[in-house]
């Protein structure tokens, strides 16, 4: 298990190398000289040269990358050109607000995920799985800012039961919090909900045809017992790693639907920071990102090895 | 009694004498899920293609006698809020979203199948430089990675298609990869190279061909992720520039007249909607179709 752990944090290693490189990339794709785009409107020489010194860019590519990796292995992801804050503090303030969204929209898609794909497998061939079916492929096809769109609509202008917008923190007031979240929650845990649906069905599928189910079922026991205590629990070990993963899925969902909500969090951030050209912001972001789904994946792959004693070894 | 116990030589099923291909495509066409798709993805491109023949109205013709009209005989599917028929802008909009799909794929095949047959057939230190950069650009979520490089490159529907098929190549990267690792220790592959043919000919004509039903799948597959990637960017307004008529672009306009125009968000939603719905039928229809094990 140690040595499991201690290579797979160093395959980490080159991974995260390249995924900075990457994000670094990104700035140098920028058309025409970064400093004139930072500078705006403003065209004289002496604030763009200032500008140039000031973010290096006089400085050969190398160096310019080596400063900023520096920077962020110190925490330092640069300011936010556009309203002079650092970068860290605008990630810190955003990132609980889409968590909270991401962990809503993670237990809402195993609330529909697991159980429909339960009984669309116990019920093979069945009106139950032709509808189980159907709703993972409504799930999957559905743009989650369509989707959006058609629930404020329902919910918020025709029924007037739900916000249609904004948020409320949950150390407010967490009925307002809750009323403000569920339906963007909703909507990012309806493709995951799909997807966990789609896993769940075909590992019990696999499960119910092995041999220590048909010995349970030859023993007597009750087909309530078979299914809940012995073929769910090994069925669902690799759905629930899954859904590890698609947390970082729901990061990127988080982008349409908290523009779509006006939800001040992560992906929300992002979109701002594009249409007002703040490249640090963009580039924090990204790459905090991506570091939360390497973690993720790290978690995932450590808790399947834990739930499976024969990895164990 | 057997034909082996008769001492005769056992006849080939009509299934083994079909091609491969056409095997697939029989299993395909029995598929009615994959049929429903196919039929559908014909239309829209029908549409698409004759639109001008097809559509009475301009798509990006404004009329201000005409703001915001629900559906009726004269406008189908309504107006907008500049009075521009929506069944045109979203017949015309089929236009960038099919192309969209099928451009991005296009790229990431381009890219991915090269570098992914590269590092499987190659091994060693290509294998695992390109392996680390596949894994380095899957930690970044695709939606996030195609939004900041659209954002980079600027926006227009051609920088849209680049971001989202580069932000969509290291999974056919890593998909080649792993097919061609378990298809080069074939017994083909081995008599290939024992008659001397160059690494590149075993590559391009010897194991490529092997791993294309994989590829079709996943590409299938990738073009509804497209589809939907390239409405996401045109709701951002990094796709598709106004007024051309997009899917993406249009939901943005209607979500400021949800209150007094809903049909302005119905039907370019819904049009994603069918579109991404037929390719995933197709494409699981195809691995179906494809897989050895369903013979």
């Amino acid at each position: 298990m140690l040595s499991f752990l201690a290579k797979r944090l160093v395959q980490l290693i080159p991974t995260l190398f390249f995924v900075s490189i990457l994000i670094f990339s990104l700035q140098q794709l920028l058309p025409g000289d970064p400093a004139l785009v930072m500078a705006g409107e403003e065209r004289d020489p002496n604030v763009i040269a200032q500008i140039r010194q000031q973010y290096r860019l006089d400085q050969p590519i190398p160096v310019q990358y080596i400063y900023w990796v520096k920077g962020v292995l110190s925490g330092d992801f640069g300011e936010s050109l556009r309203i002079k804050v650092p970068v860290r503090e605008l990630i810190a303030q955003k990132l609980p607000v889409t968590l909270q969204l991401a962990s809503m929209a993670i237990l809402i898609a195993f609330l529909i995920g697991i159980p429909t794909g339960i009984v669309s497998a116990v019920k093979k061939g069945t009106l139950w799985d032709y509808g189980a079916n159907l709703f993972a492929l409504w799930g999957i096809s559905t743009p989650n800012f369509w989707l959006g769109i058609m629930l404020i609509f329902l919910f918020s202008i025709e029924l007037g039961w739900l916000p249609a917008s904004g948020y409320v923190p949950l150390s407010e007031n967490w009925r307002a919090s809750l009323a403000s979240t569920i339906m963007p929650a909703f909507v990012l845990g309806n493709a995951i909900a799909a997807i966990l649906m789609r896993h769940t069905r075909s590992a019990m599928l696999q499960v119910l045809e092995s041999d220590y189910v048909r010995t349970a079922r030859a023993k007597g026991l009750s087909e309530r017992s078979v299914i809940l205590k012995h073929a769910m629990r090994n069925a669902l070990t690799p759905v629930i790693t899954l859904g590890a993963l698609e947390l970082g899925e729901l990061l990127s969902g988080a982008v349409l639907t908290e523009q779509i909500f006006s939800i001040p969090g992560f992906g929300k951030l992002i979109v701002d920071a594009v249409f007002n050209r703040d490249y640090a912001v963009v580039q924090g972001v990204v790459l905090v990102t991506a570091t939360i789904y390497i973690a993720l994946n790290l978690i995932a792959d450590i808790a399947y090895i834990l739930v499976n004693p024969r990895l164990r070894a | 009694m057997t034909d082996a116990t008769l001492g005769t030589t056992p006849v080939a099923s009509s299934d083994e004498l079909e091609s491969p291909a056409r095997r697939a495509l029989r299993r395909l066409f029995r598929h009615k899920g994959a049929v429903v798709g196919l039929i559908v993805i014909a239309t829209f491109t029908v549409l698409a293609v004759f639109a001008p023949l097809i559509v009475p109205y301009d798509p990006i013709a404004t009329s201000w006698t005409a703001v915001r009209k629900p559906p009726s005989a004269l406008h189908w599917f309504g107006t907008d809020d500049l009075g521009r028929d929506i069944f045109a802008r979203v017949i015309y909009g089929a236009r960038a979203s099919l192309t969209a799909g099928a451009i991005s794929v296009g790229i990431a095949l381009g890219i991915g199948v090269p570098f992914g047959l590269l590092s499987g057939y190659r091994g060693g230190f290509i294998d695992a430089l390109i392996s680390r950069i596949t894994d380095a650009m899957l930690a970044c979520p695709f939606l996030i990675l195609a939004i900041a490089l659209a954002a980079f490159l600027g926006p227009s529907l051609g920088n849209a298609m680049i971001a989202i098929g580069v932000s969509r190549m290291p999974v056919f990267v890593r998909l080649t990869r792993g097919q061609v690792m378990s298809v080069k220790v074939e017994d083909y592959v081995e008599a290939a190279r024992a008659m001397g043919n160059p690494r590149w000919r075993i590559a391009l004509f010897h194991i490529l061909p092997n791993i294309m039903p994989a590829l079709l799948v996943q590409a299938t597959l990738s073009i509804a992720a497209a589809i939907i990637a390239e409405a996401a960017l045109s709701f951002l307004g990094l796709g598709q520039q106004p007024p051309a008529p997009s899917w993406g672009s249009m939901l943005n306009a209607a979500q400021r007249f949800l209150t007094n125009a809903p049909w302005m968000a119905l039907w370019p939603g819904f049009a994603i909607f069918l579109v991404v719905l037929s390719f995933n039928l197709v494409g699981d229809g195809l691995r179906d179709a494809l897989d050895p094990r369903e013979r």
